[in-house]
Formats: structure tokens, C-alpha cells, sequence
């Protein structure tokens, strides 16, 4: 299975990667050795196979609806590049979040 | 879904078409995977863990309360519960999403097919919309920033990382903004009624995004054509919801005029409600779904739900405001438009009621004093009926002395102000106001008196003018305002007559 340009350039903008035009010529052969690599499983008649949606034996793992302790506001901002007393800094963001 | 015609009762050369995506938090205790508290108000970044910041080499693992409010209003919302659901990564980068993903669910969402009707009480529209699906997801973090400070940065809170919501999904079948507020303030009453969220807008725990577009008959074409359908974002009350719509479907109606573009000649678009000037705004365009790269989460395992426990969260559910009309319409006898007012105040003052009409004796006279004395005065002052001074007991006294003949209605309204102000007990109102039960020997004492002063009133009466003696029952007021009205027009009726 072959990867266009275009695929693998589209993939390194929704991943934020800032690709080169070098870049984009090796992963398109890379990536698509790769895709190529687990499109064999193709071959396979998975006709009668039911989808498997976990790959694990176990189903309805739940918790209790319970508090357990967080952690101190300093240890949760302690690992990001930049931050004030309360909050995490990120450069401005301004406009729509993509969440739903 | 819906019962009516489309173009029914509309004056507009147009239909509004109308499905709404309603984002509620879930009344738990913790998040939806770890054990961080999700009370409101918290500052920020004080509950947070390894879990909901996305850190290394943690695990979520599902609320199994969350999981069950989710399949409480599913099945409110008469869903169909899948016996088999997973969840599914949907991959954006965010600042206020802390892994990158967000575990939502995809394919197989818990529960799908479902409906909530509103009826207008006063019989403007009824209607019965789809539920395409519910599903359960978690919430992102906050973005604050503050533009006046002018640091450039944004500042970022993941206290409500992570928090359950269920995300409902409507068919589009509602077709006015009205209907759209009504539908909306129908779901939430049901939510809050069954402990499903307490659907606060402004501290976030419900949100509502609208798709709006216009069917539009063209009777020389014999088709209908569908202007591109619009997505709102950005409002933050019901009220809102039904003046962004409002504003939308004239905006589409205009731009139809001018461009005549249909759905599907161009993409999708989202906009955003400017609730001061009172527009909605162009948005940036939404990715496509695809570029969410849903894939099933490998980190959590899939639920299975038996027949079994549906019934049994059935039978835990408690009663929705639907049934709870109709139960009151039936057991006090009142009208369904008094079991609408009532349930739609809330399961606390239709316990405050049931609480007095049991006292009472009777629906009726209980629920005239609820809307015209207690839901007024709550109205007026704020708060909630619980926290109301006065209280059930009270109220039956006061209508119990009315009923006796004590005094009259309006002045056991008196009574009730004085109650609610002075916090004392009705006996102790009625002795401090002068009210004794005025003695059948001073009516009699009064009545007399009013006959010699009006003569002419006692002959109209003699001279068949019955409702003449209306005149002598305001003056008998203003000479004792404890006499009861009805007890003084008979009994001056009858020394007339004795005359």
C-alpha cells in the first residue's frame, strides 16, 4: 500500500509535526513500508470474526465513586516549562477550542 | 418524530429546523477516571492527579456511579441501553486537553434511539423529539485568558479535566426557537428531577450547542430547498439559546435572499453567539470527523450491560416530572395546567404542596394558595422553597380558619404576609392583628347597624335587588375588617327580609 505526499503531510499537520520537504520524501517511502507491513493482515478471511474492541478477557472494571487525594498544586505544575503560582503557562490562545 | 405538520401555525415563508448537542455534568463526587474531587469553585489546579493531567504511565479507570447517571438518563430520555459499549480516543490538540485525546465514546456510544416530548400548557405546540444517541465522555480543562493583563499568556486550569458529562444528541426536530427552550428547560427539569445533574449553566454543568438550518417550499420547483446548516456555540443561557436562534434563522432567511447557496455547496459551518450585541459571529471551520482519528482506548475495557440491570436502573430511577403531572392531576384533582406549574418549580415544592394538600384535605384551595401566596412571595424574595419560613403547617392553619370562617381569604393573605415577616406563629399573627372570630352577637350588632344607615340599599333589596346589599358588605369591612364577607351578606339578606 502506497502513501502519497499529500497523505503523509496531511498526518504531520494533524500530529504538529513540522516536516521538511526531505521529511515528507523519506516518510512517505518509511510509512508506507510500515502500512504496507500491517496491511497483510488483509489476506486474512475475517469473515466470521466478531470485531474485537479490547484485546484483554476482562469487561466492566469500574470504581468506586470515592475522593482520593490530588496532588499539591506545586507537584502538578512542577514538570511544565512554564507556569505561575496556580496555572499552566501556554503561549495565547485565543478563539474556539476544538473540544465537544 | 415529530406529531405535527411542518408548516403548521407558521407564518414564515420558511421552516426553522432545529437539533440540539446538550453537554451535562454528572452529579458525582470524582472524575470520571480517578479519584479527584469535581466540586465547583476549587482553585485552580487543586484537583488534579497524574490521571486527568495525562502524565506517564497512569491509568483511568471508570466511575461506576458516573456510568450509571449516564444510563439513568439514557433511559429517561427512552433510550435503548447497548448491552455491549466501548470507549474511543478522539485525538485534537488543546492546551486545556493534557493528553492530546479525549476519551469519548465513537461507535458503539450506551445507549442510542430515544425521545423527550414538551407540551406548550397552554397548548401553543407539542413535540416529541429524537434522541439520536448519549454517550459518556470527559470534560476538557479551562483556558483563562486575560487579554487586559496584556502577559500574552494563557492561563491553564485542569480542575475539570476529566469531568463525567454525558453529551446528548437530538434529532432535528424541533422547528422554533420557543419549542427549543421549552424542549430545553423540559430536559433539564427531568435531569435534575432524577439526580442525573443539577444542569447549572453557570457554573458549566450543562451546555447546549444548536444546529440550525431553513427548509424552504419552492412551489414553482415543487422542491424544498435547504440553506447550509449552522452550528452555534458560545451560549450560556436558554434565553440565549432561543434569541441565537431567532437571530439565525432571520440571518439564513436574509443570506438565502441574497445568495440562494443550499446545504452541501459549502462545508459546514460553526458560529458563535455574542450574547451583548446580540449576533452570532463566524467561527473557525470544524475538522472534519475523520481528522479526530477515533481508535478504540486501549486503556479501558469494554462494559457489558444484562436486561437485567437495565430493569434494575428502572426501578431506581424515581419519577420523572412527566409522570409526577399526571399523578397530581389525578390524586389532588387539580388542572393539568396547576400539575405543570408545580412540577416545574421542582421536586421540593411539589413535596412543600403534596405536603399542604394532605394537611388541607383538598388540591384545589392547596394549590391556589402555592401559586397565588407561597410561589409568589419565593419569587419575590429568592431562595428555595426549603429554606422557606413558612411552612406547610402554617399555611394549612391559615386555610384551616378561612375554611372555619375565622376570616375571609384575603384576609388570611394578610395573615400569611404577616407570618413570612414576622416569624411568629399564626395564632399569635391572628391575636397581635385584633383578629378574634368575630361572635355571631356582633355580627348581628353590625349588620343592624348598617341596615339604619342605608336605607335605600334595604329598599332595593325589598325590591328584589338582591345584589344591592354588595354596598353594605364593603362598609361592613371598613367597620370590622374581621367580618366575614359571606356571613354578613347573609345575615343582613335575612334581617331585611325579617323587616
Amino acid at each position: 500500500m502506497a502513501l502519497t505526499r499529500q497523505d503523509v503531510a496531511k498526518v504531520g499537520l494533524l500530529a504538529r509535526l513540522a516536516l521538511s520537504g526531505d521529511d515528507v520524501d523519506r516518510m512517505t517511502g518509511e510509512l508506507s513500508k510500515i502500512v504496507g507491513f500491517v496491511s497483510q493482515l488483509e489476506e486474512l478471511d475475517t469473515a466470521d470474526v466478531a470485531p474485537l474492541a479490547h484485546p484483554l478477557d476482562s469487561q466492566n472494571v469500574f470504581r468506586a465513586d470515592e475522593p482520593t487525594p490530588s496532588l499539591s498544586t506545586a507537584a502538578a505544575l512542577q514538570s511544565s516549562p512554564r507556569h505561575d503560582d496556580s496555572c499552566f503557562l501556554v503561549p495565547a490562545v485565543l478563539g474556539e477550542t476544538g473540544a465537544a | 418524530m415529530s406529531k405535527q405538520s411542518d408548516t403548521a401555525a407558521s407564518a414564515e415563508p420558511f421552516t426553522t429546523v432545529i437539533g440540539l448537542e446538550v453537554h451535562v455534568q454528572l452529579l458525582t463526587q470524582t472524575k470520571l477516571f480517578c479519584g479527584c474531587s469535581t466540586k465547583f469553585g476549587a482553585p485552580p489546579n487543586t484537583q488534579v492527579c497524574p490521571t486527568c493531567l495525562g502524565l506517564p504511565g497512569s491509568l483511568p479507570v471508570m466511575n461506576r456511579r458516573a456510568f450509571e447517571l449516564a444510563v439513568r438518563a439514557a433511559l429517561a430520555l427512552n433510550c435503548q441501553i447497548a448491552g455491549f459499549t466501548k470507549w474511543d480516543r478522539k485525538n485534537y490538540f488543546y492546551p486545556d486537553l493534557p493528553k492530546g485525546y479525549q476519551i469519548s465514546q465513537y461507535d458503539l456510544p450506551f445507549s442510542s434511539d430515544g425521545w423527550l416530548e414538551v407540551v406548550d400548557p397552554k397548548g401553543a405546540f407539542s413535540r416529541k423529539v429524537g434522541i439520536i444517541r448519549v454517550h459518556l465522555e470527559e470534560d476538557a480543562g479551562k483556558s483563562m485568558h486575560d487579554e487586559a493583563a496584556g502577559t500574552g499568556d494563557t492561563r491553564i486550569d485542569l480542575n475539570r479535566a476529566g469531568t463525567p458529562l454525558c453529551e446528548i444528541v437530538s434529532q432535528p426536530d424541533l422547528r422554533s426557537p420557543q419549542e427549543a427552550r421549552a424542549w430545553l428547560n423540559e430536559l433539564k427539569l427531568l435531569l435534575v428531577y432524577l439526580g442525573v445533574s443539577d444542569c447549572n449553566m453557570q457554573e458549566g454543568s450543562l451546555r447546549v450547542d444548536a444546529n440550525v438550518n431553513l427548509h424552504i417550499p419552492l412551489a414553482s420547483e415543487g422542491r424544498v430547498a435547504k440553506t447550509p446548516i449552522v452550528e452555534i456555540k458560545n451560549m450560556n443561557s436558554f434565553r440565549s439559546v432561543e434569541r441565537a436562534l431567532t437571530y439565525e434563522a432571520a440571518r439564513q432567511w436574509e443570506e438565502w435572499q441574497a445568495t440562494k447557496v443550499e446545504m452541501g455547496k459549502m462545508p459546514k459551518q460553526t458560529r458563535g453567539w455574542d450574547d451583548p450585541a446580540g449576533i452570532t459571529r463566524p467561527q473557525r471551520q470544524k475538522e472534519e470527523s475523520s481528522d479526530y482519528r477515533y481508535f478504540p482506548e486501549p486503556d479501558l475495557v469494554p462494559v457489558t450491560v444484562s436486561e437485567a440491570d437495565v430493569a434494575a436502573a428502572k426501578a431506581a430511577m424515581g419519577t420523572p416530572p412527566t409522570v409526577l403531572r399526571t399523578e397530581l392531576e389525578s390524586r389532588w384533582a387539580i388542572s393539568a395546567y396547576d400539575a405543570d406549574v408545580l412540577v416545574n418549580q421542582g421536586r421540593d415544592l411539589v413535596d412543600y404542596f403534596e405536603d399542604l394538600a394532605r394537611r388541607v384535605g383538598e388540591g384545589k384551595v392547596a394549590s391556589n394558595w402555592m401559586q397565588q401566596d407561597v410561589l409568589r412571595t419565593l419569587n419575590e424574595r429568592g431562595g428555595t422553597i426549603a429554606e422557606f419560613p413558612v411552612r406547610p403547617e402554617h399555611v394549612a392553619d391559615i386555610i384551616g380558619r378561612v375554611q372555619k370562617g375565622d376570616f375571609d381569604t384575603s384576609r388570611g393573605r394578610e395573615i400569611f404576609a404577616e407570618v413570612l415577616s414576622s416569624s411568629k406563629a399564626v395564632a399569635d399573627v391572628v391575636a397581635a392583628m385584633g383578629i378574634a372570630a368575630v361572635s355571631d352577637d356582633d355580627l348581628v350588632a353590625l349588620c343592624r347597624e348598617l341596615i339604619e344607615a342605608n336605607p335605600k340599599i334595604v329598599a332595593d333589596v325589598k325590591g328584589g335587588k338582591e345584589q344591592a346589599a354588595a354596598g353594605l358588605i364593603g362598609q361592613a369591612k371598613k367597620k370590622n375588617p374581621n367580618a366575614n364577607p359571606g356571613k354578613v351578606r347573609q345575615m343582613c339578606l335575612d334581617l331585611i327580609k325579617g323587616m
